[in-house]
């Protein structure tokens, strides 16, 4: 049994956990009280005074068509991002996790990535695909193929899915690694024994055993991909073209920073709220439930 | 059902030499103990019968094929290892059809050999069962119902008695001694635990550092030790070593003596100190320390006398019952 301190009164616990309560209040409660608040209104063009319309942002922004794209945008780009991360970094913890000599050079070199910033890697990656300068760019030319995701919807979806998915394979890797040297070696050794070769053995014994670990992952690469590579889209692609890569995080900024629709801003920060409380759930519940296979 | 032939089997990490040339001619249906402390070498030489290390060199060959280079499912074997390796998220009977799916054995004759191998082992009730439900000495039933089903040719056993309590364990390696019997089946079977040798082996090879230091039958080598590790480990309590010079005779020369030998009495070859009794019952450990310093241990029958703590006495033991030893530790 874990020991629990036990506090006499309410004056001493409450003061040891304020800091914490006031942080969250100041940073969190307070401006998505204000976001939902806001949502029930549409504010004048200078802000001056604002209009109660109820669900109105909402009923608007559910029948508005650039906002159900941005849904299914969203959906194919966290699909990718999260197959693409998850299984490059699977499948270089399988050649990590055979290896013996070097593993450990390897594993550093491989975990360098995720100490870049997401706007760093967006800049470092539009860098290279750059349409005049950039240096893939170039060599595509050379084989004849025109670059250029500033145009074409597809390349900018493809380009902004790798820039995000770079820096998070990293993270990806070092679940993986852990989770693959989790299982016994002697169980993969009986497996052999039992007749069977590599990828029977990868189907039957080490994905089944490697399942808490995957889904974990793909809980906290979808949240990843939905909400923390705006900076990447922003210094990439801006959302374009015509809002091919525009998300709904991205889309909250660009309506009410650039769009200045604070009403419908704050109508999509809800939503997106509500989302991210249902990932958070799924999320809770996996972590106490502790998958045993 | 095969024969087992190691010709010289070699083992090296890099440079380190692990095992330095092993050979053995195993009969069919044999069960062969290697036994030895921990670090010489037993477990590799069954993971290269095995396959799960390669062979630095030398030959393996199994029903008189070589399999040096065969991956471990080719070679027709079957291994019990000594954590059981079971797959903790298959019931008890995928984990025993496991290797009879991968070789595509029809369905129906997969459920007969399970059922099979589950009344054999008492599993019957808990085939439906995950590893994590059952207690210790069943889940290494199921780790032996996994090597039956398959019928393999030779039955490899990495310490699978080690993760037991000894009650257990004595039961435990009666059955597995019967099982190989009934099933017929050509067995190597690692310990480090000589008492397990002794009860189980046909015959039995002594590891010593990566060197086979003697291969026989358990009571001939008990009783005929080729070295003085060997006169040392197989035997409890071990063997009482002597340096020649206690003795009286060439300082290069250690003489042992089972405990079972040294008599305590009047008539005395040597005199030692009394330091300690155990009285187990049937028999007494009598602990004494002669002039040296040395340590020498007396079994015997609790009918016999105590003799007093502190008190001296004399030893004596028949020149038969003499091992002597040279200074590289072989027999003279």
């Amino acid at each position: 049994m874990e020991k629990r301190v036990t506090f006499k009164g309410i004056w001493l616990p409450l003061l040891l956990v304020l800091p914490q309560i006031l942080i969250t209040a100041i940073f969190f409660f307070y401006p998505a009280g204000q976001a939902i608040w806001q949502s029930l209104f549409i504010p004048d063009p200078f802000g001056l005074s604002m209009q109660w319309v109820g669900l109105g942002n909402f009923e608007y922004l559910l029948s508005d068509r650039y906002y159900r794209a941005s849904f299914v945008t969203t959906a194919v780009f966290s699909i990718l991002v999260t197959v693409v991360s998850m299984g490059v970094a699977l499948y270089l913890a399988i050649l990590a996790d055979r290896l013996i000599k070097g593993s450990g050079t390897y594993r550093t070199l491989l975990i360098w990535p995720y100490a870049v910033a997401p706007a760093v890697a967006g800049v470092l990656w539009l860098f290279m695909f750059n349409t005049r300068v950039g240096v893939v760019t170039w060599y595509l030319g050379l084989l004849g193929y025109d670059w250029n995701h500033v145009l074409n919807e597809g390349e900018a979806m493809g380009l902004v899915v790798v820039a995000s998915a770079w820096g998070r394979i990293s993270y990806n890797f070092l679940f993986f690694l852990a989770g693959l040297q989790a299982i016994p070696k002697s169980v993969i050794e009986a497996a052999a024994i039992d007749g069977a070769h590599f990828w029977t053995r990868f189907r039957t014994i080490v994905w089944p055993l490697l399942s808490p670990t995957t889904f974990f992952l793909l809980v906290v690469n979808i949240i990843y991909a939905f909400f923390e590579t705006f900076g990447v889209i922003h210094t990439i692609t801006s959302g374009g073209p015509q809002q091919a890569t525009t998300i709904l995080v991205y889309k909250v900024y660009s309506d009410g920073f650039v769009g200045q629709d604070l009403g419908s801003s704050a109508a999509q920060s809800v939503i997106l709220l509500f989302i991210v409380s249902i990932l958070t759930v799924v999320q809770f519940k996996f972590i106490e439930r502790r998958v045993h296979y | 059902m095969a024969t087992l032939t190691l010709n010289n089997v070699k083992k090296s990490f890099g440079k380190t030499d692990v095992i330095h040339g092993v050979s053995i001619d195993v009969q069919d249906g044999e069960f062969i103990v290697i036994v030895g402390p921990s670090g010489c070498g037993k477990s590799t030489l069954l993971r290269m019968v095995a396959g799960l290390e390669t062979i630095t060199d030398g030959e393996v060959q199994i029903g008189g094929r070589r399999v040096n280079e065969e991956e471990p499912m080719a070679r027709d074997i079957a291994m019990v290892f000594q954590n059981y390796a079971l797959y903790p998220h298959m019931s008890v009977f995928d984990n025993m059809a496991y290797g009879l799916k991968i070789a595509k054995v029809p369905r129906s004759e997969i459920e007969e050999r399970v059922a099979q191998a589950a009344k054999l082992l008492q599993l019957e009730p808990y085939l439906q069962r995950k590893p994590r439900e059952l207690s210790g000495g069943q889940r290494q039933r199921v780790a032996m119902g996994r090597a039956i089903v398959r019928k393999p040719a030779v039955f490899l056993f990495d310490e699978p008695l080690s993760n037991l309590d000894a009650k257990l364990r004595v039961q435990m390696r009666l059955e597995i001694r019967a099982l190989q019997r009934e099933l017929g089946v050509t067995a190597l079977y690692v310990t480090h635990d000589q008492v397990e040798a002794m009860t189980m082996a046909d015959r039995m090879i002594v590891m010593n550092g990566g060197i086979a230091d003697q291969i026989g039958k358990p009571l001939e080598v008990y009783a005929n030790p080729a070295t003085e590790f060997v006169a040392g480990f197989i035997g409890s309590p071990p063997t009482n070593f002597m340096t020649g010079a206690l003795l009286g005779r060439s300082a290069e020369t250690k003489i042992g003596v089972r405990p079972e030998h040294i008599t305590i009495s009047d008539a005395d070859r040597l005199k030692a100190r009394v330091t300690y009794c155990e009285a187990l019952g049937a028999e007494t450990l009598v602990h004494l320390m002669v002039a040296d310093g040395s340590k020498i241990t007396v079994r015997q029958d609790a009918s016999l006398p105590l003799p007093e703590e502190g008190t001296e006495v004399g030893l004596t033991w028949a020149d038969a019952d003499e091992m002597n030893f040279d200074a590289t530790g072989k027999r003279i």
